[in-house]
């Protein structure tokens, strides 16, 4: 695993500058422009969607459904999104999204710093084994267990609440995975020192290695924090009223189905674009750490 | 490994407590509990279980329902990895020229992995709306042909299909763009030099070097393709129309969760996993054999 994943991933985080100015293909110009138009191409092909939502979202309803389509965005920016503030009650909605991609995201955190700190710095009996229990859980996404994993939850009394939207959902492999291995690049002179001054495991967890893995945790928080927001299945399943979904569960309940109410398009993208941004910003904003995530974690 | 170990009887199973309180909670038992409900029935009147050894699989196999959700899985889980990676490869190839920008590029390329691919189906259902999207406006400039995915099931199939591949196809790009940095250019130019048009040099050179990429993209696309799909179907197509784009996942949460059939929805959940065992071995077996290479 660690091999594909390195090889993979070296290349993705490499400076792609440095590689760039070793050989500039003074030859052949055209190569150049070529590349150029190609991802300038794609650039525009993905950021469509979105463009054309956004246009959408502030136009009236007549306007987003005339046809030719209209592409330029209109001026009833603020009316749609207040329409859709209210109607999908998107306060709440995107409170218990922040509050339930956080709870996952730091809670992942601590838990497989604990465990990772406690695999590789200390020797005890099934020591293996708990390595092994813990990567098993790869195999076991939600789709795989979850009418059994709805009763134990339901068996707690944590339908519809805070802790059967977050707790179920903060074992990581990934993460105990990604500390590990960061834990043994970490000199052993460290550990050794910090036992001659006299300070214990948890004193040299707290004040050596935590400040040592600032990098790996802001990598590993940004794509946990999309993987927070985004999941979809386990929230539509264990809410059961409005105010605990979270927004992307909460959007689809603005999709109208059959019926004969006209679809208010302009309200949906509204909404759309106030779910997705959040974790797109955090991506953009963290970019160096994202891109860091996305090697780690498949490593 | 290790020299430098702290010693302490207690402490580090204390450390585990949280991860193993979680994993064995909410993992290994409702894992367990899935394998066992598999083997009941609901009584007449629901309120009991009864024993019915292997009768859900043998009715799963028999039932014409759940045949074809598991071919449209193949169908879209097969579109969107090799249409993804095939036009990812294809464009990558020839974008490969050493210019200014690519970081630029690359983080343009990547925020669409932010969206959930709920909310992205959301946008593509407006794209394909049959009245005034702009998909079906411009075909209908080619074709007579009316797209409506409310009335067509391969239409609603081509929906949830560019909709996945959309989310993805700037996370292979990226992916493959930086493969390709990594392949010495002196290779390719040795190769020039011996004679090799393009094409040679593609399938001799660059396909094969690019095989670790290739294949970490597979198990990434395939797994997304079988096990996240399910925020899309359930967002946009709800499974129609009929049941043409009722996925595997989407096909046990109805089962179950609609149905209340749950010995019969956790025997298809005893089939995924072993969909997601076949794809973590298949992972596993090449990282293997790249580490004796």
């Amino acid at each position: 695993m660690a091999a594909s994943g390195s090889t993979v991933v070296g290349t993705l985080a490499a400076p792609v500058g440095q590689v760039r100015t070793a050989r500039p293909s003074r030859r052949r110009p055209w190569d150049r422009w070529l590349a150029h138009l190609i991802l300038l191409g794609a650039v525009t092909v993905i950021a469509f969607p979105l463009y054309y939502a956004f246009v959408i979202s502030t136009q009236t309803l007549s306007e987003a459904s005339s046809l030719p389509p209209r592409l330029l965005p209109s001026s009833h920016f603020l009316e749609n999104y207040a329409a859709a503030w209210q109607r999908a009650g998107l306060s709440r909605l995107l409170l218990n999204s922040a509050f339930v991609a956080l709870a996952i995201a730091l809670g992942k955190i601590v838990i497989s710093i604990l465990s990772a700190f406690a695999i590789v710095y200390f020797d005890f009996r099934g020591k293996t084994f708990a390595f092994w229990m813990v990567f098993v859980t790869l195999m076991l996404p939600i789709p795989v267990r979850f009418v059994s994993t709805y009763e134990v939850v339901s068996h707690l009394g944590w339908i519809n609440s805070y802790w059967g939207l977050t707790v179920p959902l903060m074992a990581s492999a990934t993460g105990t995975f990604l500390f590990r291995q960061f834990f043994q690049t970490v000199p052993d002179s460290l550990a050794e020192a910090a036992q001659l001054d006299g300070a214990g495991p948890l004193r040299f967890l707290w004040s050596i290695l935590l400040p040592l893995s600032k990098a790996n945790m802001a990598a590993l928080f940004v794509i946990l924090f999309v993987y927070g927001w985004n999941e979809y299945l386990w929230p539509l399943m264990i809410t059961t009223t409005a105010e605990m979904r979270t927004a992307v569960v909460g959007i689809e309940a603005l999709v109208p189905r059959g019926g004969s109410q006209l679809p208010e398009w302009n309200v949906i993208m509204a909404a759309a674009m106030m779910t997705l941004l959040p974790p797109v910003i955090v991506i953009v904003t963290m970019q160096r750490w994202f891109v860091k995530g996305l090697i780690e974690q498949e490593k | 490994m290790k020299r430098a170990v702290f010693r302490n009887r207690w402490l580090p199973y204390a450390l585990l407590a949280p991860q193993f309180v979680i994993i064995l909670v909410f993992f290994y038992w409702p894992a367990v509990e899935s394998l066992r409900l598999s083997l009941f029935r609901a009584s007449p009147f629901g309120d009991r279980l009864l024993f019915a050894g292997l009768g859900n699989y043998e009715r799963l196999f028999r039932d014409a329902a759940y045949l074809r959700s598991g071919v449209t899985s193949v169908i879209f889980s097969v579109a969107v990895t090799f249409l993804g990676l095939g036009v990812s490869l294809f464009l990558a190839t020839m974008a490969n020229a050493r210019i200014r920008g690519l970081t630029v590029y690359r983080s343009l390329l990547l925020w669409p992995y932010g969206i959930a691919p709920a909310v992205a189906g959301v946008v593509w259902l407006f794209i394909f709306n049959p009245s005034y999207g702009v998909l079906p406006y411009l075909l209908s400039f080619v074709t007579a042909y009316r797209f409506n995915w409310l009335l067509e099931g391969w239409v609603a199939l081509a929906l949830i299909i560019v909709t996945a591949v959309w989310k993805q196809f700037g996370y292979n790009l990226a992916f493959y763009l930086a493969g390709l940095q990594a392949i010495p250019a002196s290779v390719l130019e040795a190769a020039s030099v011996d004679g090799a048009g393009p094409f040679r040099k593609f399938f001799a050179i660059t396909f094969p070097l690019l095989s670790p990429v290739t294949f970490f993209l597979f198990t990434l696309n395939m797994t997304f393709a079988f096990f996240e799909s399910f925020g899309i179907v359930h967002a946009v197509t709800q499974g129609g129309p009929g049941d043409a784009t009722s996925l595997l996942v989407y096909k046990a949460w109805k089962d179950g969760f609609q149905g209340l059939e749950l010995g019969f929805s956790a025997a298809q959940s005893v089939i995924l996993m072993i969909v997601v065992i076949g794809l973590t071995a298949l992972q596993f077996r090449y990282a293997e054999k790249k580490v004796t290479y």
